[in-house]
């Protein structure tokens, strides 16, 4: 058998107990030992990438279900510390989900976490530059979200705050208020922090991502939020350093 | 530069470790990281990497690059694994004779194929290649075995010193493996480890093992555990006939407190400093 065709089978052979491949040893229990550590891979990195989910579903649950979805997603990155992107669309369909349909939401801020963790380190913009900006000037200047800055808007799920209360280990509250809920996670000064934001927070934040300059920036989250306050959306964003440092020129 | 001289026993870096790793001065000390879990684009693992490594001499032990897969090494995981290493400098980079990457997907293991002249050819290439990329000698890895398979046409013995002759790779003894492999293939493990090419070693690597969760009688490599007594013995009797040479333990489930890990290194210290260089 050439090796390619060899390590066609045997990767078949792997992921499907039942089926017999000619010319391979699957009866041997050493076989065995392969599709075990194969999977517990893949599950481990589950387990691993998707904290937040666990606690809300306990390990062995979530254990169950990352063996389920690494029969049909097989890892595509090495890095298994990304992976699992699939998993929030998998359990949103999951029908042993379907009692927690914030679940795969969860599980998308749990991805947004390693993103912010292991996105590339950029300096934050000097506060007191902006602060200094003559009012016209701020109005053209171009705010760039930090790549360790991510956000989104869950438009009918409090997932922040259950994703909040679960991620710092607390009591969920006993009464949720059924609504949307954005989230911004920061890492700054090398750990990541997370805040809610609303849905002129993060439009705002889109516009700026695609280069908006301020002023069109903070119309177009007013536009879709009317009561947003822009300074002190501002304020709190620059705070949090989500804004890249910005050519002095 | 002559590794055996600066790097000593080493330890495999835990993320709860770092700290104690940063400040810890013993003699020799070294640390191993899957090359996979760093490459990526910043941030504050990346940080600690760099912080250990401008303290202690760093190694990249890649276990995805899948030289013995049948097809070249994945251009995009080179390219991170030469950015890391531009960055980091380790001191010693390795891979496994094994694939685990094929057709897109990656099988998070060390799986076997049998050693033929086709897939001699095939992993020489590859090996080649990365060298190239790298711009520098890689150590290979004898992997552990849990399968009788048919087809082999060379000893994994002489086929790893084709590899090494052939694509000037060095070689990496994984102790645990040979003792672990030599039980569940029914082959010596001393003769195994007084016939492996000596000059070739660039590093060796010890670990603990277990038996079998599923209840037969093969030994798992789960790095779970201390180094066993028979694999200590391997130890000792290697380093006897080739001298010093970097050494690793390795320790990634139920991994104790570092101070723990730093007693099982300080044995291999011991050993490397009473064995005559050679």
């Amino acid at each position: 058998m050439r090796l390619s065709a060899f390590q066609d089978a045997f990767v078949e052979a792997l992921y499907d107990p039942e089926g017999g491949c000619l010319g391979l040893p699957t009866e041997q229990p050493g076989f065995t030992v392969y599709r075990n550590t194969v999977m517990k891979g893949a599950v481990d990195a589950l387990l691993a990438n998707f904290p937040t989910v666990e606690r809300l579903v306990g390990r062995t649950w979530l254990g169950a279900v990352a063996a389920i979805h690494g029969r049909r997603s097989v890892p595509v990155d090495a890095r298994l510390l990304y992976h699992g992107s699939e998993f929030p669309g998998f359990l949103d369909h999951f029908e042993h989900a379907q009692a927690l349909p914030y679940l795969g939401n969860v599980a998308r801020l749990d991805l947004l976490w390693t993103q912010c963790h292991t996105a590339v380190d950029q300096p934050g913009i000097d506060v007191t530059r902006i602060a200094s900006l003559a009012r016209e000037r701020l109005a053209s200047l171009k705010l760039t979200p930090r790549a360790a800055a991510r956000w989104v808007w869950f438009a009918d799920q409090p997932v922040f705050s259950i994703w909040r209360h679960n991620r710092e280990g607390l009591q969920m509250p006993e009464q949720l208020d059924w609504h949307g809920e954005g989230a911004l996670l920061v890492r700054s000064g090398g750990a990541v922090s997370w805040q809610a934001l609303d849905i002129g927070g993060c439009a705002f934040l889109d516009a700026c991502a695609i280069g908006q300059p301020l002023a069109q920036a903070a119309q177009h989250a007013s536009d879709i939020q009317p009561s947003l306050d822009i300074l002190e959306l501002l304020t709190r964003l620059v705070r949090a350093d989500v804004f890249a440092a910005t050519d002095p020129s | 530069m002559n590794t055996s001289l600066t790097l000593g026993a080493g330890l495999g870096l835990k993320a709860d470790h770092y700290e104690a790793a940063y400040d810890c001065a013993a003699r020799g000390l070294w640390f191993e990281v899957h090359p996979e879990n760093y490459m990526i684009d910043g941030g504050p693992r990346l940080a600690w990497l760099e912080t250990i490594g401008s303290r202690h001499p760093l190694s990249l032990h890649g276990v995805s690059l899948s030289l013995a897969a049948d097809c070249a090494p994945d251009s995009e995981h080179l390219k991170r694994l030469k950015a890391l290493a531009e960055r980091v400098q380790p001191a010693l980079i390795s891979e496994h004779l094994a694939w685990s990457t094929w057709r897109g997907q990656y099988h998070a293991d060390l799986l076997p194929f049998p050693r033929t002249e086709d897939a001699l050819h095939r992993i020489i290439d590859n090996i080649q290649r990365t060298q190239e990329c790298l711009g520098r000698r890689i150590a290979i890895e004898n992997p552990s075995h849990y399968l009788q398979l048919p087809g082999h046409q060379f000893s994994e013995i002489e086929f790893l010193a084709e590899l090494s002759s052939r694509s000037g790779c060095g070689l990496l003894l994984d102790i645990n493996n040979v003792f672990l492999s030599a039980h569940n293939m029914g082959y010596d493990a001393n003769a195994y480890v007084d016939a492996f090419p000596s000059d070739a070693i660039m590093e060796i690597h010890l670990a603990g093992h277990s038996v079998d969760p599923g209840g037969t009688s093969l030994l798992i490599d789960s790095h779970d555990a201390p180094v066993a007594e028979p694999v200590w013995a391997l130890y000792r009797r290697l380093i006897r006939r080739v001298g010093p040479r970097p050494t690793l333990i390795e320790r990634d489930e139920h991994i104790p407190p570092f101070g723990e890990l730093l007693l099982e290194r300080d044995r291999a210290q011991s050993l490397l400093e009473a064995s005559p260089c050679d």
